[in-house]
């Protein structure tokens, strides 16, 4: 049917061409958000994305000698995995010239073909299930064949362990009973709010540098862009290759020119005891560490928006200022920084959720040891390194959540029309 | 109190050219140096007396020249001061003379005034902040460069030392040239890095052309289209842009387990499109906004369809937003390192971030791993430099996640 008019038709003109987008963000993004509140409910193993298959090994248990004889195979149907098994099926091909004698109610046997069929195994569990068979003079004619020289052909029919587990609140009971729970929200939050001010602030101030002409300033832009735009592996092991207490060039320097007096282990030490001014501080190292990098790889960022909104601003503006008397400071007070209040609300908003998403950093230089696991890595370590999908999924729903408290703020509180 | 001022900042001035030659002539050239501090500050605190009376102008050469050339002087004189010898030396004098008048040059200080004060700390600060960014911005790639040229055991022996290892010419410039990037061999041939290349840019290249054509597709519908829930298309594309790759990982790799596309290089892509279809769309759009209507409407009338006009008349008018949307997609697709290392299990179709953890965990020299870090990091590198100026645009147009 053709639509009418010429709005429906672009209106579907649009749909077909939004679909493929529409589509795979659909799939990628939406649906496993949905799927992550399901599999926190379900006390799901990473071993339980295997589908529970019947193991069937077949073993002669008594070989004829002459025609006459009895011959017993039997067939031991086991269940090595965790879950249940509805039913097992097999067939097997039986050689000629044996005469079926005993067979257990869940076998049958056609022509050539022996099938059974039973119920389960219970997860763990083995039946076995014995045959008996009087060997024919055409057995011996055909070789005495060996039944295990055909294989079994199994069918296991078996629930889905993820569609078929038992909703449960295990999960959240364990995240929230962790007792590294609420130091994990802790580190979070030093490392979402320093990371996010430190890009931040040195974003300001290289921005600052670059605002007047010079020669050679686009290139120093380009080399001040580097370390975002440079594959995070790389960088990560730079630093983690720096930093290393005893090969480490960073240490070596300081032991050179007497600034340490030993070697520091920036990345696997969780305290650093700190003199100053008479105070002992106890400085978090590794998460210092952390939060340098952060404000080193992405100061770029900050960089790039806060150069480009202060090339926009009004020559006249400055220039009125410095008829009025204004010093340098007063300027930058007064002049400058109300017109980035705009754009540096924004980039705080934007890169605290996205330092606060962040994984990869922190996962690349400590692995979330020494006082660094924040809640992505532990999100992490759940679901895989110690194989719980339910329960990093449990985790991951409570990101989520946090996460929306975020960006409701966000969407409240971003100034229109920038970035 | 103005003479007090000048000295501060010569002393000042030295020190930071003397501290940051030193500092790079250890690193870089591999010298013996030693962080000096009285002589700068007292040759520093002299020279700003000195240049307090000569009251330098801007764009007067003369102090420049007086003030560099009696520096360099200093620096060369001073035996010992710098492992270089004369020549740091003097590059170290030069600067801080240099710096001296940069920072003096037409400043009110007979007396100094409220905003003497202010333009001294700000030139000071400048000064500082250029040496602290390059610095900053300089000495790891340096030293990953570096790092991949040394064998193990020469860079155990000092490892400050971060400069060129030049001497492996000495037997020969092949055979040198052989122990040079011996790192190189190993990782590309024996570790299999050219396959996870060949195949990094495969993902990279494949994602980048489906998400170049669905994004055109789309962001020409939603810019030039009128139908229902526009508004809240622009919004859901924001909101797909905020959510943390780790929480969509658990279910992407339970589904993709289950359907048998995890560990391939086709389920990478699907994801990786995800990733940056939305972002490609809303950088588009703005652009394709942009372009006079008027064009377009011209095209329909000679009789072009819809999609003859996109063809013959946006896209040309957009080849600027397409490379820059294309780069910044090639760029996700291949520094992506979260899915890369949870989907992928077979060496075959490693991507390069997959393969450099593989080497990692096989305990191999760090000249090794570094080698991976440079090979990882140079076509990056160059794609950027080369195409600097469309990136910039793109990057300040969609704001690359990261």
């Amino acid at each position: 049917m053709r639509p009418r008019s010429l709005k429906a038709r672009e209106a579907r003109l649009a749909f077909f061409m939004l679909f493929p987008t529409f589509f795979v963000v659909v799939l990628i993004v939406i649906f496993p958000v949905v799927a992550d509140f399901w599999i926190a409910f379900k006390n799901i193993k990473l071993g339980d994305l295997r589908p529970p298959r019947a193991v069937v090994v077949e073993r002669v248990k008594l070989r004829p000698k002459a025609p006459g004889d009895r011959m017993v195979v039997a067939y031991r149907v086991e269940n090595r995995s965790p879950n249940p098994i509805t039913e097992t099926r097999f067939t097997d091909r039986v050689p000629p010239g044996l005469a079926p004698l005993e067979l257990p109610p869940e076998c049958r046997i056609r022509g050539e073909v022996l099938s059974c069929r039973l119920a389960g195994p219970r997860p763990g569990a083995r039946k076995e299930l014995v045959l008996a068979f009087r060997a024919e003079a055409a057995y011996f004619a055909a070789g005495r064949p060996n039944p295990r020289a055909t294989r079994p052909e199994v069918t296991t029919k078996a629930p889905n362990p993820i569609l078929a587990k038992p909703f449960t609140l295990e999960n959240f009971a364990r995240v929230f009973r962790d007792p590294d729970f609420w130091p994990m929200l802790k580190v979070t939050l030093a490392y979402t709010v320093f990371g996010t001010g430190l890009s931040i602030l040195l974003g300001l101030f290289a921005a600052q540098l670059l605002a007047v002409r010079f020669a050679g300033r686009n290139l120093l832009r380009g080399l001040f862009l580097f370390p975002y735009v440079v594959p995070v592996i790389a960088v990560a092991f730079v630093w983690v290759f720096l930093l290393d207490p005893f090969a480490g060039t960073v240490n070596a320097l300081l032991l050179k020119y007497g600034l340490a007096s030993g070697p520091i282990p920036f990345l696997s030490q969780r305290t650093w005891p700190l003199e100053l001014f008479g105070l002992r501080l106890e400085l978090p190292l590794a998460l210092t560490m952390v939060i340098l990098f952060e404000g080193w790889r992405y100061f770029p960022f900050a960089f790039l928006f806060i150069l480009a909104r202060m090339q926009a601003m009004p020559k006249e503006l400055f220039e009125a200022a410095r008829v009025d008397g204004a010093g340098i400071w007063a300027t930058f007070r007064y002049v400058t920084l109300p017109q980035l209040a705009g754009i540096l609300a924004t980039l705080f908003l934007l890169r605290f959720i996205w330092t606060f998403n962040k994984f990869d950093d922190i996962f690349l230089l400590t692995g979330g040891a020494a006082g660094t696991e924040t809640i992505t890595i532990k999100v992490y370590d759940y679901a895989f390194a110690r194989a719980d999908l339910g329960l990093g999924a449990a985790l991951a729903v409570v990101l989520f959540f946090i996460l929306a408290l975020f960006l409701t703020l966000y969407f409240r509180y971003a100034p229109k029309g920038e970035v | 109190m103005g003479f007090l001022l000048a000295a501060l900042t010569g002393a000042l001035a030295f020190s930071l050219a003397y501290g940051a030659v030193s500092l790079s002539a250890a690193l870089f050239l591999g010298l013996e140096t030693h962080l000096l501090a009285a002589v700068p500050l007292l040759a520093g605190a002299l020279f700003g007396l000195l240049a307090a009376l000569s009251a330098p102008r801007k764009g007067a050469l003369g102090p420049y020249l007086l003030f560099t050339g009696a520096g360099a002087l200093l620096g060369a004189l001073l035996p010992g001061a710098l492992g270089g010898g004369v020549f740091l030396g003097a590059l170290a004098g030069a600067a801080g003379g240099a710096l001296l008048v940069y920072g003096l040059r037409e400043l009110a200080l007979f007396p100094p005034t409220r905003e003497t004060y202010e333009r001294l700390a700000l030139r000071g600060l400048r000064a500082l902040g250029f040496v602290f960014f390059v610095f900053a911005v300089v000495f790891p790639f340096w030293a990953m460069l570096v790092a991949s040229l040394k064998p193990r055991a020469e860079f155990l022996a000092n490892p400050a030392d971060l400069s060129l290892p030049f001497e492996v010419f000495q037997s020969g410039f092949l055979p040198g040239l052989e122990k040079l990037f011996e790192g190189y061999r190993a990782v590309l041939f024996e570790y299999r890095f050219l396959r996870y290349i060949a195949n990094t840019a495969l993902v990279s290249v494949v994602t980048m052309l489906l998400t170049l054509f669905f994004s055109v597709l789309g962001a020409y519908a939603v810019a030039r289209l009128d139908f229902p829930g526009r508004r809240l298309m622009e919004r859901a594309v924001l909101l797909t842009y905020m959510f943390p790759a780790i929480v969509l990982a658990i279910p992407l790799y339970v589904v993709f387990t289950l359907i048998g596309l995890r560990d391939t290089l086709g389920g990478l892509v699907v994801v990786y499109l995800a990733q940056t279809l939305p972002v490609a769309l809303y950088m588009l759009r703005s652009y394709f906004e942009t372009i006079p209507k008027s064009l377009e409407e011209a095209g329909m009338i000679d009789g072009c369809s819809r999609f003859e006009v996109i063809w013959r008349i946006t896209l040309p008018l957009s080849l600027p937003a397409l490379a820059s949307v294309g780069l910044y997609v090639f760029m996700i697709a291949w520094n992506e390192f979260l899915f890369a290392f949870m989907f992928l299990d077979t060496p075959e179709i490693f991507t390069l971030s997959r393969g450099m953890v593989a080497l990692n965990s096989q305990e191999v020299p760090y000249q090794y791993l570094m080698a991976g870090a440079v090979i990882v990091t140079v076509p990056v590198m160059l794609l950027f430099f080369w195409f600097e100026r469309y990136l910039v645009g793109g990057l300040t147009a969609g704001g690359v996640k990261g």
